[in-house]
């Protein structure tokens, strides 16, 4: 079946979820809400008609200030039998940000999510292990939300957090030739 | 204590491996919990080398974007580069001339030859064989200078352009190469004279990290990885791209998953790329490089820069501001990386920057399937393990 087949598929399964089907440089789209995106990707994922099995990618987007609701998840699949690529990209807002896990779905989906929660800090319930994986564990924000800034405002000055770390040795030092 | 006389005491160990440590081919670090020899669990900790490339991609143009992709997976920085400028045409809808499409071919399979010997080199040092690595290193010697002799750089090219390519090539070099393609394929049967039928070789890889066909699918695996499980999935068969549809190629497949089978997976596909890059030269079609369709996109030659106004103007406003007509649309576009599936999704909403670039790694999926292989194998087949999955901590990490 090819994507847009499967796109209308979706809509037909789940009525009250699908927002909108788009096509843009014949691939196409299906934005849904994210309440019951589990079902959606287990239905795509286990349905022999349809027969996603390979997660390409996952990965979120912050549509801050352009959209009303301020995140997407965005999955890639593909259907090694029929050769089709869909995408599902589910609304996460920003007040709730959290979406489901789909880790026992696609085992390959645990980094990619890990990614996504560090970048951007959507919760996936029900994942594993939820740690940052790029970052370091204390690092404060989220790089990839759009109001973060590229550049710090520190400009010339040492990083606080750096000097904090040099105060601190100093003082085991001195513990230590005591 | 009497009652404890005759028994071992048995104790979990809990030891770190890396990220400063030769085998695991850059900065990767695990966890790994063992007991005895026996790896109880590992836990992989990647992210020492992020340099946030998809924050930067954002906020420059997509022109300016183009040499952030070289320091991805730096062994195979052509491939990425097509990558990129494929997917930004795609987003755009250009389409570079014939004859650039078929020296990118040839400069991908080129990236796919050095890298795979990269990759035979230094797994089979790692795991105990030292010769190769010599041998592989003297061709990958060759194919370096070949890139030389083709864009002036050894590892960061950066010479596939948005619609196109940024300099024609010369006949000397497609003769230099034509010579490569004739020998290459005599040096590939020269490493598998040394290990191909060694002992050591055979115990340390077959039935080593083996990965169902299922699981193989389930975690998102691809490339060699995918199809040394046998799966039959290669984006220039079955999604081509560039002059790929244009050639003759095979796509060789594993049958049982493991080590071995990958190694013969990647030994079979340099055979192959010397075979594509024999026919894209035979076939190089006459006509420019660079398409003439998208004035918003390609620079004005230098010549001209120098003399022309309206030329200057156009490579001023292309350098800073960049194409201010771009669509409002979203695209993902992939193409087949020596490691693995390398895909682009742009989202662009009608600026000269992308407002989304995301990377898709093969070697951040593949490092993540690093505790399967690993939990129930020996120590040492960590090392061998690492080395199969063919990871490269630049494109991981981003």
């Amino acid at each position: 079946m090819n994507s847009k087949e499967a796109a209308e598929k979706i809509r037909e399964m789940f009525p009250e979820e699908v927002r909108e089907i788009r096509e843009y440089n014949s691939q196409t789209s299906v934005i849904v809400k994210r309440d019951r995106i589990k079902d959606i990707i287990r239905y795509l994922h286990s349905d022999p008609l349809l027969n996603f099995d390979l997660l390409k990618d996952l990965c979120g987007v912050d549509y801050s200030g352009k959209k009303e609701t301020r995140f997407e998840v965005v999955y890639h699949l593909y259907s090694l039998e029929y050769r089709s690529l869909l995408r599902i990209r589910a609304e996460v807002p920003e007040d709730d940000c959290s979406i489901d896990s789909v880790v026992d779905i696609f085992a390959g989906a645990n980094w990619p999510e890990r990614e996504c929660y560090d970048l951007l800090g959507v919760v996936f319930k029900g994942h594993p292990d939820l740690r940052r994986i790029l970052l370091p564990e204390d690092w404060e924000g989220h790089p990839l939300r759009k109001d973060y800034p590229l550049q710090s405002d520190l400009g010339e000055k040492e990083w606080k957090g750096y000097l904090d770390v040099i105060e601190l040795a100093k003082k085991n030092m001195e513990f230590e030739t005591k | 204590m009497p009652e404890q006389k005759g028994k071992l005491r048995k104790k979990e160990l809990t030891i770190n491996m890396g990220p400063q440590h030769p085998a695991t081919h850059g900065v990767l670090r695990l966890e790994l919990d063992i007991d005895g020899e026996t790896v109880v669990k590992c836990t992989p900790h990647v992210g020492y080398l992020h340099r946030g490339t998809e924050k930067l991609g954002e906020n420059r143009t997509y022109l300016a974007a183009l040499p952030l992709t070289d320091r991805l997976d730096y062994i195979s920085s052509m491939a990425n580069n097509v990558g990129y400028c494929l997917a930004v045409e795609r987003l755009f809808g250009i389409e570079a001339p014939e004859r650039a499409k078929f020296i990118r071919t040839m400069a991908s399979e080129m990236a796919r030859i050095s890298s795979h010997l990269l990759w035979l080199g230094t797994h089979a040092l790692d795991i105990g064989a030292m010769t190769v690595f010599l041998y592989a290193f003297k061709e990958r010697e060759w194919i370096l200078d070949l890139f030389e002799m083709l864009t002036g750089a050894r590892l960061t090219v950066t010479y596939p352009r948005i619609g196109g390519v940024r300099n024609d090539v010369s006949e000397e070099f497609l003769s230099s190469l034509y010579k490569f393609t004739d020998e290459f394929p005599k040096n590939i049967e020269e490493y598998e004279t040394l290990i191909d039928q060694n002992r050591i070789w055979l115990q340390r890889t077959k039935n080593i990290g083996i990965i169902t066909a299922e699981e193989a699918v389930n975690w998102g695996l691809t490339g060699p990885m995918l199809r040394g499980s046998g799966v039959d999935y290669d984006l220039r068969k079955y999604c081509p791209y560039d002059a790929y549809d244009k050639v003759d190629f095979d796509v060789p497949l594993g049958k049982n998953g493991d080590t071995y089978d990958r190694y013969r997976c990647r030994m079979e596909e340099m055979r192959q790329s010397a075979r594509i890059i024999r026919q894209c030269i035979e076939k190089l079609p006459e006509g420019p490089v660079m398409t003439p369709d998208a004035p918003k996109f390609t620079l004005p030659p230098k010549e001209r820069i120098l003399k022309d106004m309206e030329a200057m103007i156009q490579h001023f406003v292309l350098v800073i501001k960049g194409p201010v007509t771009a669509p409002d649309g979203e695209i993902y576009s992939a193409i087949e990386a020596p490691k693995g599936e390398l895909g682009f999704y742009f989202i662009s909403n009608g600026t000269g920057k992308p407002y989304r670039m995301r990377l898709r790694s093969p070697s951040f999926i593949h490092a993540s399937v690093l505790p399967l292989l690993c939990e129930g194998a020996l120590v040492a087949d960590v090392i061998a393990n690492i080395g199969t999955i063919d990871i490269v901590l630049g494109e991981c990490d981003r």
